[in-house]
């Protein structure tokens, strides 16, 4: 008896076995923030969708989630020409995408829920200055990434330096440039843009909250009624 | 009564068609053990679960288009553009994860109580046919929503026909029919999920149920209740299993529900377990993921897979390890069916069996590092050696003497009281009073449970009675 506990005891150990991955920053999702994510949806038509498309939401759905009027986000947010039934469709074709960068960026749409916010959240800003790199730029969280800074100008430009602790090795990434937006209002940027894309991932995850409230009630109900029932037709079993 | 218009059409179909038979053999007639306990509530909670997959397959497959160009893409649109399409896909996607988990537990119920051994051998292995044909439904299900997991997972799978000698490659390129995972084998997998195998399954499960019917169910006890009747012919420790199985298995539907329910509103990716989150990354056929890993329910047979050095010999144990479950009535030779009254070495191999299938599950989802492979090893041989040894262990078994009638199983309720009964004294004994007490406070506040310090002799004392009971318990 003794050994299967030190059996068991010794396999659970080594669930805890440390990645090496790098720490993620969190990103404060806010689905119901619908400022932040009008926001976020303003952001992403601005720097994303020239080359990244996010082809399974309409804009007239976004107005609907993040209640704004379809006119003003016709107006404010989609970009000149689009019709507010069009999808997020991003303005660069394929045939140039693959000329220019090899492949063509991924659809936005889902990124979400394949990275993870956290995910997200950290690679927007872990972008630093690599000479060695065609493009100039390497990404912490995403070795040797295909993807160019989009953000650059609002955050400036980063250059990475090894740190050494007690713990071990570290990069820490340094601002050498500041950009047009303050350390702090960046960062509330980033966020919004990531909180726009959590949204878009899944556009019904408030509605599912919301109406999963009314489901597990009732069904709490249900118990207590299909538990009484079972226990007058049983009380004559013994 | 006056015999009305209705009650004549009523008793046409009857003179013509069996209804009322039917109901008394199989639910008002039908004598079922009246100590049916927690673990019983599995087999009617599976014939929920295929009916809501049933239900909501059927829906979707409204919306969704077997095509590699479109598949991905028709599921988003299910899942935004639909109406209650979300609410259908994740009933469908959750229902996939909650079938594997009943019949596991199911499955669990029928080892542990002996419900295999005669004379329910053939319940057994429709049951396990049963269990192939649901593993074949969720393999090939999970191909359809055409994501990275869906593509590379059907990849990797398919291609351990390949190493089968002479005939392998041939056989998964019939498989496939391409020479990669593609439209085709969407279109097959499409038409093996929606349809042919469905079919096998209702069929099984009618078999399953009219051989259960035949025999009569199996109880904690292990013990037959057709042989002891009472005058009338009906067993004295059997119930009749409507109306008093399906008002308490009404009840066993609502707790799944609560769960289900919690699953699809609040968690349906399960973190990452119930939709995987690559699978959210449309399939790319020249990008192949860094970690490809199974949905979790396959996972203990993958990582017996991964175990072995040898690609074929991999395979050989992988369907090994589910062919053997099959032998289980005759492997197991001890005559005493239920784990109330076997001897203690079946309940630690039992034990050992559950941890490594529980183990392996988790070392399947992993990617492989030496360690893991010398635990899945391990593992492995734990398996085998539950089932393999069995003959021998069985056979010096020392079992209990096993009781004519059915044992007084305490309600939850008498057991719940008897919890509450015994919390104060377990306060008592696991806490002291705090050497001074405060001067200033309510009277009442005094020797509360406030005023009380943890006393480390009383929880250590605690602590070894609980172990003592639980090694006891494996005797």
């Amino acid at each position: 008896m003794k050994k299967l506990l030190i059996i068991l005891l010794l396999t659970l150990s080594f669930g805890a076995i440390a990645n090496e991955e790098i720490e993620l920053q969190s990103a404060k999702i806010d689905l119901s923030d619908n400022e932040s994510l009008q926001r976020g949806a303003k952001h992403f038509v601005t720097y994303c969708l020239g080359c990244h498309s996010a082809k399974h939401i309409r804009y007239l759905r976004i107005a609907i989630d993040v209640g704004a009027d379809p006119q003003k986000v016709l107006k404010d947010i989609a970009p000149e020409g689009a019709s507010i039934y069009d999808q997020l469709h991003s303005a660069m074709n394929k045939h140039d995408a693959e000329k220019w960068f090899g492949t063509q960026p991924p659809d936005l749409s889902l990124i979400a829920r394949s990275r993870g916010a956290d995910w997200l959240y950290s690679y927007l800003k872990s972008y630093y200055v690599d000479t060695s790199k065609p493009l100039g730029v390497n990404n912490l969280v995403f070795k040797d990434t295909a993807m160019l800074n989009p953000l650059w100008q609002l955050q400036g430009e980063q250059h990475a330096e090894q740190r050494k602790t007690i713990y071990g090795e570290y990069t820490k990434l340094i601002i050498d440039e500041p950009g047009t937006l303050s350390e702090k209002n960046f960062d509330l940027f980033v966020n919004d843009l990531v909180n726009f894309l959590v949204y878009v991932g899944e556009p019904v995850q408030l509605e599912r909250q919301r109406l999963g409230k009314y489901v597990i009630f009732f069904l709490l109900i249900f118990l207590v009624i299909a538990y009484l029932l079972k226990k007058e037709y049983w009380k004559d079993v013994h | 009564m006056k015999p009305t218009r209705l009650n004549a059409c009523g008793d046409w179909v009857l003179d013509r068609f069996p209804v009322t038979k039917f109901w008394n053999e199989h639910m008002a007639h039908y004598y079922a053990p009246k100590n049916f306990n927690f673990w019983y509530f599995f087999g009617s909670l599976a014939l929920l679960v295929l009916v809501n997959q049933i239900i909501t397959g059927i829906l979707l497959t409204m919306n969704y288009k077997p095509d590699a160009k479109l598949a991905f893409d028709s599921i988003e649109y299910i899942m935004r553009d639909v109406p209650w399409g979300w609410l259908v896909r994740y009933m469908h996607s959750t229902g996939a994860s909650a079938f594997f988990i009943v019949i596991y537990l199911h499955m669990f119920r029928g080892i542990m109580y002996g419900s295999f051994k005669h004379p329910r051998e053939l319940i057994w292995i429709f049951g396990m046919l049963l269990f192939v044909a649901l593993m074949a439904e969720a393999f090939m299900g999970y191909l359809l929503p055409w994501g990275q997991m869906s593509y590379w997972g059907a990849q990797v799978i398919i291609s351990l026909f390949s190493a089968i000698p002479v005939i392998g490659d041939d056989l998964s390129l019939w498989i496939r029919g391409d020479y990669v995972i593609a439209d085709a084998t969407l279109n097959r997998f499409f038409a093996f999920h929606v349809i042919a195998v469905p079919l096998v399954l209702v069929m099984l499960v009618f078999m399953h149920i009219v051989a259960l019917h035949e025999v009569g169910s199996n109880n904690p006890d292990g013990i037959e209740i057709k042989e002891s009747k009472d005058p009338w012919g009906h067993p004295v420790d059997g119930i009749p299993f409507h109306p008093y199985y399906t008002v308490k298995d009404i009840v066993g539907v609502a707790v799944f529900l609560l769960f289900f329910a919690t699953v699809i509103f609040y968690m349906p990716e399960m973190g990452g377990y119930f939709l995987e989150h690559a699978n959210f990354i449309p399939a790319d056929p020249m990008k192949t993921p860094e970690h490809i890993a199974p949905v979790w329910y396959f996972t203990p047979f993958y990582s017996v897979l991964r175990a072995i050095p040898d690609k074929f010999a991999g395979v050989i144990a992988m369907g090994g390890s589910i062919v053997v479950l099959f032998l289980l009535p005759w492997l197991d030779r001890c005559p005493v069916k239920s784990i109330r009254y076997r001897g203690g070495i079946f309940k630690k191999a039992l034990f050992l069996f559950v941890v490594s299938f529980i183990a392996l599950g988790y070392l399947g989802t992993q990617p492989v590092t030496p360690v893991a492979t010398i635990l899945a090893r391990l593992f492995t041989t734990i398996y085998f050696g539950f089932f393999l040894l069995m003959p021998i262990y069985t056979r010096w078994e020392k079992t209990k003497p096993v009781p004519k009638s059915l044992t007084k199983d305490h309600s939850l309720e008498e057991q719940l009281h008897a919890i509450e009964e015994q919390f104060p004294a377990l306060i008592e004994e696991i806490t002291a009073l705090k050497p001074v007490a405060t001067e200033i406070g309510h009277p009442a506040f005094k020797s509360s449970f406030f005023n009380r310090r943890p006393n480390p002799v009383g929880i250590k004392n605690v602590a070894t009675r609980l172990a003592k009971k639980l090694i006891e318990s494996l005797d």
